[in-house]
C-alpha cells in the first residue's frame, strides 16, 4: 500500500510539474462550458429582420410594433419594394423579412382573412424554421388581441408547455454533453498519453525489469486523473448551476456517483488504448478519432440518436458517452431517480469491467 | 550452476515489413560469477537485443538462456527480482529530481536508499550535491552515474549495462570503468556492452560481436595474443596517399588507419625496421616512420571481420 501511495505521489509530481498541461486540464472545462453557454448557442435572440410594408395601416403597425417589442427580433430595415429584398438577404444584413400586401387591414376586415409573407434565409434551415415559427406566433398573438373586436365562430387554440426546460435553453442539453467530452479528454486521452510516455521514454523498460507487477504502476497513474476529474465535475456543475442557471433537479449524490462511474469507464478505456499503442501521437489520435468524435456525434449530444439511420443507432450503443449522456440528462434535468437509470448504469458498469479486463489481459509484460 | 549467465544457441530475428532481419544468430556463451564481461561490437551487432533477451524483455526465437540459474522465459519473475538493468538510452524520469528518481526505483524494488547505501555510496556521493536537481538537467556523465545508482539500488546479483559510456566524455568514461571495478569487488557479475574497442582491455573477458554473431570470446590478452602476424605502424607526411599506395601495392597484406598511424601487415614479413622501410620505399612517401607494434583488440576485430 505504501508502495502504491508512493507511485501515486510520483504521478502527481509529473502532473504538477507540467504546468501547461495542467492549465489545459483545468481550463478546458471552464472554457467549454462558457463557450457553449454564451457563444455557441442556437437560440434565437435579437435576429435582424426587415419589414416590407405595402399597406401602412393600423393592423400592420400593430404587428410591426409587437415584432419589435419581442426580444427575438430587431427591425433593422424598412424596405420599400421587392427589389431591395434580395440584396438585403445577400449581404446577410437580415435573416427574415416580413412582407405585408397592400390594403392588409382592409382585406382582413372585409374578407376575414389576409396573408403575411415571411421570407427567411434558409442557409441554416433550423434557424430559418425557428425564426418563421416565432414570427408566426407573434402574428397569431396579434390576431388574438383583435378577437375582442371580431367574432370568429369557431377557433381552436393550441396551448404549448415545454416540460423540464420551459425556456428551451440550449444549456440544458449541452451541460451533460460537455461533461462527457471533458471526462473523455482528461481521463482517456491524458492517461493513455502518460502511460505511453513511459514506453516512449524507456522508463517502462526498467519498470518491467523489476519485481513489481507493472500494472500496479499503471493503475497508480490513474489516481491523479481520477481526482482531477472530480474537480472538473464539480466545477462544471457549479458553473452550470450558478452561471448558466441550469438547476440540478435530481439527487446530487446520485448524479456525482454516476459521473464518477463514467470517469472510471473512460480511465479503463485510456488504459486499453495505452496497452495497444507505443507512441504518444498514436495514443492521442486514437483518443481523438476513436473516442472524442463518437462522443460528440453519436451520444445524442449534438444530434438526437432517434433521428439517426438504424445502423448508426446500433453503433451508438457501444459509445459509453451515449449512456452517460442519457443518465445525466435524466437525473440532472428531469430529476428522475435511480429507478429510471439503473439499466443504463448497469450497461456502463459492464463496459467498465470489460475494458478493465481486456486491458489487463492485453498488458504486455515484455517489450514485444 | 556456477555461471552467472549461460546462453545456449540463441537465435532472434525481427520482421520488418516482408523481410526478416536477423538480430542474433547462434549465440552461445557463459559468464562466470563475479566476472566483468564485455560485449564489444559496432552499432547494430545485436548487443541490445541480446541484453533484452537476458533481462526477460524479449523472447528469443530459438535457444535457451539462464541468468543467475533461472531460465529467462519460465522463471522471468525470479530474474526480474535480482538483476539490475541500465538501458542504452537514458531512461529515468527527466522531470523528477535525482533524489526522487532514486526513491522511485528503491520503492519499485521494495527497498530503500539506506538499505544498500554501502554499495552505491561511492557513486551516489558524486551526484549527491545535485540531489535536488531534475534528472533532465544533469550532464551526460552525471546522468550515467544516476542511472547506475538506480540500477544498483536493490543490490542485484547480475548487472546489465547497455552501452553505458556512449556519449560520455573521456574523463567520465574512465571514472565509470573505475566504478565498475569497485562494484566487481562487491561480488556483482557485470555484463557491459560497448562499441569502444579500447574499453575491451578493461574487461575480464570479452565477446567480439559483428552482424548478429559472436566472432570470438576470450580474455583481452588472449585475443591480442591470437593475432599471430607481425604488425607494423607506419606514418608519413601524406597519410591518405600513403594508405591508398600501400593498399594498391603488392607488398602489403592489410592496412587500416588508426588515428595518427596506419597499422600494416606485410605479405612477406620484414625482420627489421630497415627492411620494412625498404619494402615500402618503392612507394615514394616523405618522412617515413616505421615501427614494430603489438596488436590491439581493434586489430584483432578487423582481422576477424575479414574472415
Amino acid at each position: 500500500m505504501k508502495q502504491f501511495l508512493f507511485f501515486v505521489q510520483k504521478e502527481f509530481y509529473h502532473l504538477l510539474r507540467d504546468r501547461r498541461t495542467l492549465f489545459i486540464l483545468f481550463g478546458m472545462p471552464l472554457m467549454q462550458i462558457l463557450i457553449f453557454g454564451f457563444a455557441l448557442t442556437n437560440e434565437v435572440k435579437n435576429t435582424r429582420i426587415a419589414i416590407l410594408d405595402n399597406s401602412r395601416d393600423e393592423a400592420t403597425a400593430g404587428i410591426i410594433h409587437q415584432l419589435e417589442a419581442s426580444r427575438y427580433f430587431d427591425i433593422v430595415k424598412n424596405i420599400r419594394g421587392y427589389g431591395e429584398l434580395e440584396p438585403a438577404f445577400r449581404e446577410g444584413k437580415v435573416k427574415l423579412a416580413v412582407v405585408f400586401p397592400p390594403r392588409f387591414q382592409y382585406t382582413l376586415l372585409h374578407e376575414n382573412s389576409a396573408s403575411v409573407q415571411l421570407i427567411a434565409d434558409a442557409t441554416d434551415p433550423n434557424v430559418a424554421n425557428t425564426l418563421a415559427n416565432y414570427a408566426t406566433a407573434i402574428i397569431m398573438d396579434y390576431q388574438k388581441s383583435m378577437k375582442g373586436q371580431q367574432d370568429f365562430p369557431y377557433t381552436i387554440n393550441t396551448e404549448m408547455r415545454m416540460l423540464y426546460n420551459p425556456q428551451l435553453k440550449g444549456s440544458y442539453n449541452f451541460v451533460p454533453g460537455v461533461m462527457a467530452m471533458v471526462l473523455m479528454l482528461v481521463c482517456a486521452m491524458m492517461t493513455s498519453i502518460s502511460i505511453v510516455r513511459e514506453k516512449e521514454m524507456g522508463t517502462m523498460e526498467i519498470i518491467l525489469v523489476s519485481p513489481i507487477m507493472p500494472i500496479r504502476v499503471v493503475i497508480a497513474k490513474m489516481v491523479p486523473y481520477f481526482l482531477l476529474s472530480g474537480v472538473n465535475i464539480a466545477s462544471i456543475l457549479l458553473l452550470s448551476v450558478f452561471v448558466l442557471d441550469v438547476p440540478i433537479q435530481g439527487n446530487l449524490v446520485l448524479l456525482v456517483s454516476e459521473c464518477l462511474l463514467f470517469t472510471v469507464t473512460v480511465l479503463a478505456l485510456g488504459l486499453l488504448i495505452s496497452s495497444v499503442t507505443d507512441s504518444q501521437q498514436v495514443a492521442m489520435l486514437i483518443s481523438l478519432m476513436g473516442l472524442f468524435l463518437p462522443t460528440i456525434m453519436l451520444s445524442g449530444f449534438m444530434f438526437p440518436v432517434e433521428n439517426m439511420p438504424i445502423p448508426l443507432q446500433i453503433v451508438s450503443n457501444i459509445v459509453p458517452a451515449k449512456w452517460f449522456y442519457y443518465i445525466v440528462k435524466n437525473i440532472m434535468i428531469k430529476g428522475l431517480g435511480f429507478g429510471y437509470v439503473w439499466k443504463e448504469t448497469l450497461v456502463l458498469t459492464g463496459m467498465t469491467v470489460f475494458f478493465m479486463l481486456v486491458s489487463i489481459k492485453k498488458f504486455k509484460i515484455r517489450l514485444e | 550452476m556456477n555461471s552467472a549467465v549461460k546462453v545456449n544457441n540463441v537465435y532472434k530475428s525481427f520482421k520488418k515489413g516482408k523481410t526478416e532481419v536477423k538480430a542474433l544468430q547462434e549465440i552461445s556463451f557463459e559468464v562466470n560469477k563475479g566476472e566483468l564481461f564485455g560485449l564489444i561490437g559496432p552499432d547494430g551487432a545485436g548487443k541490445t537485443t541480446l541484453f533484452r533477451i537476458l533481462t526477460t524483455l524479449m523472447l528469443a526465437n530459438k535457444g535457451e538462456a539462464w541468468v543467475d540459474g533461472f531460465e529467462v522465459v519460465s522463471q522471468y519473475k525470479e530474474i526480474r527480482k535480482r538483476v539490475g538493468y541500465m538501458p542504452g538510452r537514458f531512461s529515468l524520469y527527466q522531470d523528477l529530481t535525482v533524489e526522487e528518481n532514486l526513491s522511485f526505483f528503491a520503492t519499485l524494488f521494495n527497498t530503500s536508499l539506506q538499505e544498500n547505501y554501502d554499495l552505491i555510496k561511492s557513486i551516489y556521493q558524486q551526484i549527491e550535491p545535485f540531489k535536488k536537481r531534475r534528472a533532465g538537467a544533469l550532464s551526460g556523465g552525471m546522468k550515467q552515474k544516476l542511472a547506475l545508482s538506480c540500477a544498483l539500488i536493490h543490490r542485484p546479483t547480475v548487472l546489465f549495462l547497455d552501452e553505458p559510456t556512449t556519449g560520455v566524455d573521456a574523463v567520465s568514461r574512465k571514472e565509470f570503468w573505475e566504478l565498475l571495478h569497485q562494484l566487481q569487488a562487491h561480488g556483482i557479475t557485470i555484463i557491459v556492452s560497448t562499441p569502444y574497442m579500447d574499453e575491451a582491455s578493461l574487461c575480464d573477458r570479452v565477446a567480439l560481436m559483428q552482424e548478429s554473431r559472436i566472432m570470438e570470446i576470450n580474455s583481452p590478452k588472449g585475443i591480442t595474443e591470437n593475432f599471430k602476424k607481425p604488425l607494423w605502424s607506419v606514418r608519413s607526411a601524406d597519410m591518405y596517399k600513403l594508405m591508398l599506395d600501400l593498399r594498391s601495392g603488392d607488398v602489403v597484406d592489410t592496412c587500416y588507419p588508426f588515428g595518427q598511424y596506419h597499422h600494416v601487415v606485410f605479405k612477406k614479413d620484414p625482420h627489421t625496421v630497415e627492411e620494412a622501410k625498404q619494402a615500402i620505399a618503392t612507394i615514394s612517401a616523405k618522412d617515413l616512420e616505421v615501427q614494430r607494434i603489438p596488436a590491439t583488440i581493434e586489430d584483432c576485430f578487423m582481422e576477424l571481420m575479414r574472415k
